[in-house]
């Protein structure tokens, strides 16, 4: 890929003018203009190299895994446990038996909830959310927590959108016996302290889990440093496919762990009356996996690792404090989360004081611009903040500050239509 | 390239928007219900007062966007002295016209007309249903006895 300039600083410096080639649909008109993406946090677009490589999966080497002997099948498995690998150096060089495949992040959490919460939650723990924690990673424990009686705490956040740290002891407290958090919000962009948040666990016995859909596409991340017990993610928001995600576990936990789903792949051995379980990872892929999604979710990594992360999460934090900058210049907006790039990723939410979100979002479609509206699966969090939704802009690596003020343009163009200004 | 956009937010539209009818909270209040639109969040309170089966009065109180505030003053307007079954009946109309359909016959379409330009937009037809699907929700429990309490436009 020749998308990589290096700057003075011996950085790798990425150009999203130049890279933008490799997405064929960014060159989609919507409504006669020029599209402008800026729904990444909901999930992002393809490179060519993804999309090819589903293309040639399908047409040259579409088999089953681990269960047969011919070549395609030998092929088909290997490409499989290629991108398993490619996973496993990606969030800091992990063992293989310790990075699942799931359909998302979602899934993931699900997975923990069954297979390790209902085993370990008992009435009068403590599970710690936080009060920004997307429904993936609150309705499972909101369920586990009916059937077991066990309680929940959310550590609050402040006016800023970051988590409140002060009061950490009387929430993450002996009885906690687990800390699920999102590492950033999809709502507010804040970056969480999850490596201080996992030692607080860790103090208390407590294991700790988080939600990283919206970092590892971002962030450079290593799971053994955070020393999280699990981390999820999913491919789509990070170039890959939709339909595939990943549960990373420490494989003493894991090991410990009963099975999510039973049927085949997951069984080592089967009489008529009894079944062992295989080893890991496979003890948690019952059934046909994914398999064309996860293969060509390696290219999507290959892409990011050519970029690297510092440079990707360098753009980032560019192009979100010009937008933070020229939307802060629209007086009857108001922009959420943190105001310092430095704790915060590229999902930015607002309101205008006088358009509902759902107007806007259609109002900026007329205009090309793909924005999202609503409560972003976040229901508490929009409570939190005095708001029923909002609108969100979330940029990527093929964004430019040029998107960004057509979006401020379309904006102010939006108070003509609406408000007669 | 604002004429789509134009068909959406017609005049008549905004006006409803920007002064809805049937803000006034009600004193007497035989049905209540709410509705949600879980997609967004949207909220819509309902109260009616009935007459001989009929509607004599309703309130309707939505935060929400141009088009389901919009949708729901027109309600408002429409439905005062009709019976459950003309209500249900303008409803069907609300929804054949925001899918493109022919009406029934029989109904004064009036500001109703003003809807249709939704159709282009099909993210926004439930927007535009909230309101009606929690007045009929309301309605028909009413008739059969039950309470209500909540209707969404799942
Ligand atoms: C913070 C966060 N957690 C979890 C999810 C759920 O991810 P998925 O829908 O891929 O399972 C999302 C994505 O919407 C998210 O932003």
């Amino acid at each position: 890929m020749d998308t990589i300039t290096t700057s003075k600083k011996e950085h790798k410096q990425l150009d999203p003018m130049i890279l933008r080639d490799d997405f064929p649909i960014l060159n989609r008109k919507i409504n006669g203009k020029d599209l402008i993406y800026l729904d990444n946090a909901a999930t992002t677009q393809k490179p060519w190299s993804v999309i090819e490589s589903l293309r040639r999966y399908y047409e040259y080497q579409n088999a089953n895994v681990h269960r047969g002997l011919h070549t395609l099948a030998e092929e088909a498995t290997s490409a499989f446990e290629n991108t398993r690998e490619k996973v496993a150096q990606f969030i800091g060089g992990v063992k293989t038996e310790e990075i699942i495949y799931t359909r998302g992040t979602t899934e993931a959490i699900n997975l923990v909830a069954y297979s390790w919460g209902r085993k370990n939650i008992k009435e009068g723990d403590r599970i710690v959310l936080t009060e920004m924690e997307h429904h993936a990673n609150l309705v499972p424990w909101i369920v586990l927590a009916k059937e077991t009686g066990a309680e929940l705490r959310y550590i609050p956040i402040d006016v800023d959108g970051m988590l409140q740290m002060d009061n950490l002891d009387q929430i993450i407290a002996p009885d906690t016996k687990l800390v699920s958090v999102t590492h950033m919000s999809n709502v507010l962009g804040t970056i969480n302290p999850v490596k201080e948040l996992a030692e607080r666990a860790h103090a208390q016995g407590a294991l700790m889990l988080v939600d990283g859909a919206q970092s590892v596409p971002h962030l450079q991340v290593n799971v053994k440093d955070i020393d999280a017990d699990f981390y999820a993610f999913s491919a789509h928001k990070m170039l890959g496919p939709t339909g595939v995600g990943i549960l990373y576990g420490k494989e003493e936990i894991l090991e410990n762990m009963e099975p999510f789903n039973y049927g085949g792949e997951m069984i080592s051995e089967v009489r008529f009356d009894h079944a062992d379980w295989n080893s890991l990872p496979w003890k948690f892929e019952a059934g046909t996996p994914n398999i064309a999604d996860a293969v060509a979710f390696a290219p999507a990594l290959d892409y990011l690792n050519d970029l690297g992360m510092e440079a990707v999460r360098e753009h980032e934090k560019e192009i979100t404090a010009y937008a933070l900058r020229r939307l802060s210049e629209l007086k009857y907006l108001r922009v959420f989360g943190p105001t310092d790039v430095k704790h915060r990723g590229g999902a930015v939410s607002f309101i205008d004081r006088e358009i509902h979100p759902h107007d806007l979002a259609t109002f900026l479609d007329s205009r090309g611009i793909a924005v999202r509206a609503g409560h972003h699966c976040a229901q508490p969090l929009a409570k939190r903040l005095g708001v029923v939704s909002t609108a969100r802009a979330s940029f990527y690596i093929y964004n430019t500050m040029e998107e960004v003020d057509k979006l401020v343009e379309a904006l102010k163009e939006a108070r003509r239509y609406f408000c007669n200004e | 390239m604002n004429e789509q956009l134009d068909e959406l937010y017609r005049d008549i539209i905004m006006d409803h928007y920007r002064n809805p009818r049937g803000k006034r909270k009600l004193d007497k209040i035989d049905i209540r219900n709410e509705g949600k639109n879980p997609v967004c969040g949207d909220e819509i309170e309902m109260q009616v007062e009935l007459e001989d089966d009929k509607v004599k009065d309703i309130h309707v109180g939505c935060m929400g966007c141009a088009i389901s505030v919009s949708s729901g003053s027109i309600l408002a307007e429409m439905v005062k002295g009709k019976s459950l079954s003309e209500v249900k009946k303008i409803a069907e109309t609300v929804k054949a016209l925001l899918r493109g359909e022919p009406v029934p016959d029989g109904v004064d379409v009036g500001d109703l007309e003003v809807l249709e330009g939704i159709k282009q937009f099909p993210v926004r037809v439930k927007c535009a249903l909230l309101s009606w699907t929690t007045l009929v929700d309301a309605l028909e429990s009413h008739e059969k006895g039950k309470d209500v309490t909540l209707s969404t436009t799942e």
